[in-house]
């Protein structure tokens, strides 16, 4: 029973793994990718249902015990993020086989895809700090390959950069759990919870603490460390920019929500009331200019990646079970929103043949279902009810007023103001006005490139009329996690 | 011991540092591959460098050396490894399509 909590890791590590030896056989590659995502989604629905409903489940890989050994821990924080990973990775997978050539294909792309996803859910499952960063490396190293898949000159120029960056991190990383390490004497984060506890989070745990906040920070493009993001994010094609605008950054935040509640939470006013909460409000404010600023799909796109990054930081910064409920709402609603977006994108492209908005425009009158999904989807992305938006957005913003936050509050507000006017920006220049489009590329039919968005437009929808219960799921993760001694109580078995 | 260490491993950060902020595609890659050398003599360093048996039992031993630092190091040797192999072939396809290994030329135009 336990055993089942290492299969999100090992099933798409198998499956990458079989990908490679059909590296040369590109339909074979699509049936086998296509149906193990299909099997990952309903192995991770289930897990989240039994998590939800026996609680959390804990496995001690050969056996060791725990704090000596390597746990795998599956709570429900975990398994909702690996039920959001299997739905936007499915999505991003079946819109890459209408999108990827051939050509692209026979170089290992979907193994990538692959072993990204075993990185990927190897990081939320993990409950041994070391692992977090081999699994970090993991998803790293198939990103390295995802990014620059395909070679473009402006690829290969802006994957290095990114690259180089993520590799110095990295090394932080390793400080940080060397320090970790040599404090605690232990890298179960159970037990390194319970050794911070005994110590009392003072000097030197801080500096721990704050080393690991920039190295999740960077991953996570937070300010003032999301500088590489705009531009890295711009070169890969639509699947793989959506994959990662949905997914990859997340995962940064889910480490520093992670980390924050579980290890470094007893010197609240400083690490999240102070540090925390004003790199939010900064990342807020400055990814949704920069966005403004933009007059390119992609890269507004992209701008909007950082700036909402940075209200599920503040549901943290604030740290109250209703902030961090709304912080995981908004995790939930941001991955299906942002991935539906970047693919809506990716189509647009497919019919205009490029992503300057100066030079588009009419779409709405040649393909309407592309304009609509995307209406529905970009106002929900600003937070206009009865969509997803509002609702995550709202209780992140009634806590920071209840905790008397006012500024960080006011910036929120101000934020989803300017997310609403660069969202119809793209709508007005890229759908409205004058058909810029030839009328041979007024023909293009895209219907087949909309099939494996439209769920997630119809998720946000549901996420939206649906969100009583949803919100109260998200308040008991948040309840879950913000008690670390649930967490500690099942890993070491006291 | 330690303290010659934390110089050592402050040394090689430096030198990192240096070749990092290098506009060279090659020095940069050398810059990390130095910055997970001092990283990996720093993690040794820090579960501080004993001297004692295997840990291993019934050796009657009174000393016993951590061995999860070493585990540690192993893997991060391993990472770092496959990291620069893929550094090298990013670093080789770039010069291959922009004919230059200068990062001054490899900024972008601003209208793109």
């Amino acid at each position: 029973m336990n055993n089942l909590i290492i299969l999100p890791i090992i099933f798409p590590f198998i499956i990458g793994a079989i990908l490679i030896i059909f590296s040369k056989k590109h339909k074979l590659q699509r049936v086998i990718s296509g149906v193990a995502s299909i099997l990952m989604l309903i192995l991770t629905i289930y897990l989240a249902i039994i998590v939800f409903q026996d609680g959390i489940i804990v496995l001690e890989a050969s056996n060791w015990p725990a704090p000596f050994g390597i746990v795998l821990v599956a709570d429900m924080f975990a398994t909702l993020m690996l039920l959001l990973t299997a739905i936007i990775s499915t999505a991003c997978l079946f819109f890459a086989f209408k999108t990827i050539t051939p050509k692209r294909e026979k170089f290992y792309f979907y193994a990538f895809y692959y072993f990204l996803l075993v990185g990927v859910n190897g990081a939320f499952l993990t409950g041994d700090i070391f692992n977090l960063f081999v699994f970090f490396e993991v998803l790293l190293l198939s990103s390295y390959g995802l990014i620059v898949h395909g070679g473009t000159k402006y690829q290969l120029r802006e994957s290095f950069k990114y690259v180089i960056i993520n590799v110095f991190t990295s090394a932080l990383f390793v400080v940080a759990i060397s320090w970790l390490y040599s404090v605690t004497g232990t890298l179960n984060m159970a037990h390194i919870s319970e050794r911070v506890a005994e110590m009392e989070q003072t000097g030197v745990i801080n500096i721990i603490a704050m080393m690991l906040f920039i190295v999740f920070a960077t991953k996570g493009a937070l300010f003032p460390l999301y500088f590489w993001l705009p531009k890295s994010y711009f070169g890969p094609p639509a699947a793989i920019a959506a994959l990662f605008g949905g997914l990859l950054t997340k995962v940064g935040i889910y480490a520093i929500i992670r980390v924050f509640t579980l290890i470094f939470y007893h010197d609240v006013e400083y690490s999240h009331k102070m540090i925390i909460s004003i790199a939010a409000g900064f990342t807020m404010l400055l990814g949704v200019l920069g966005a403004v600023s933009q007059f390119d799909f992609k890269r507004i796109l992209s701008y909007h990646i950082i700036s909402q990054v940075g209200y599920m930081v503040m549901g943290l910064g604030i740290f109250t079970p209703l902030a961090v409920a709304g912080a995981i709402f908004y995790i939930a609603h941001h991955m299906v929103v942002k991935t539906a977006l970047f693919l809506f994108e990716g189509a647009a492209k497919r019919v205009t043949g490029l992503s300057d908005l100066r030079q588009m425009g009419g779409l709405l009158k040649t393909h309407p279902w592309l304009a609509w999904l995307f209406f529905i989807t970009a106002i929900s992305l600003a937070g206009i009810p009865p969509f997803s938006g509002f609702f995550s957005k709202f209780p992140i913003i009634l806590a920071g007023f209840q905790e008397e936050q006012y500024i960080l509050a006011g910036v929120a507000l101000l934020v989803g103001l300017l997310t609403l006017f660069s969202m119809m920006k793209i709508f007005g220049f890229a759908f409205w006005g004058k058909q810029k489009h030839t009328e041979e590329q007024a023909n293009i039919n895209i219907r087949k490139l909309l099939v494996p968005v439209a769920p997630l437009v119809l998720l946000t929808i549901v996420l939206g009329f649906a969100a009583e219960p949803v919100f109260q799921y998200s308040l008991q993760v948040a309840e879950q996690i913000m008690d670390p001694q649930i967490y500690i109580d099942s890993v070491l078995k006291e | 011991m330690e303290i010659v260490m934390s110089i050592v491993i402050g040394i090689v950060f430096a030198v990192s540092v240096y070749l990092l902020l290098s506009r060279n595609l090659i020095r940069i890659i050398l810059g990390t591959l130095t910055i997970s050398h001092g990283v990996h003599l720093l993690l040794i360093t820090m579960s501080e460098l004993q001297r004692g048996a295997p840990p291993l039992l019934n050796l009657g031993e009174e000393n016993y050396t951590d061995p999860l630092p070493q585990a540690l190091v192993l893997t991060a040797i391993v990472i770092a490894f496959g990291v620069t192999s893929m550094l090298l072939v990013m670093a080789y396809r770039t010069y291959q399509e922009h004919k230059t290994e200068d990062l001054e030329q490899l900024r972008g135009s601003e209208d793109e």
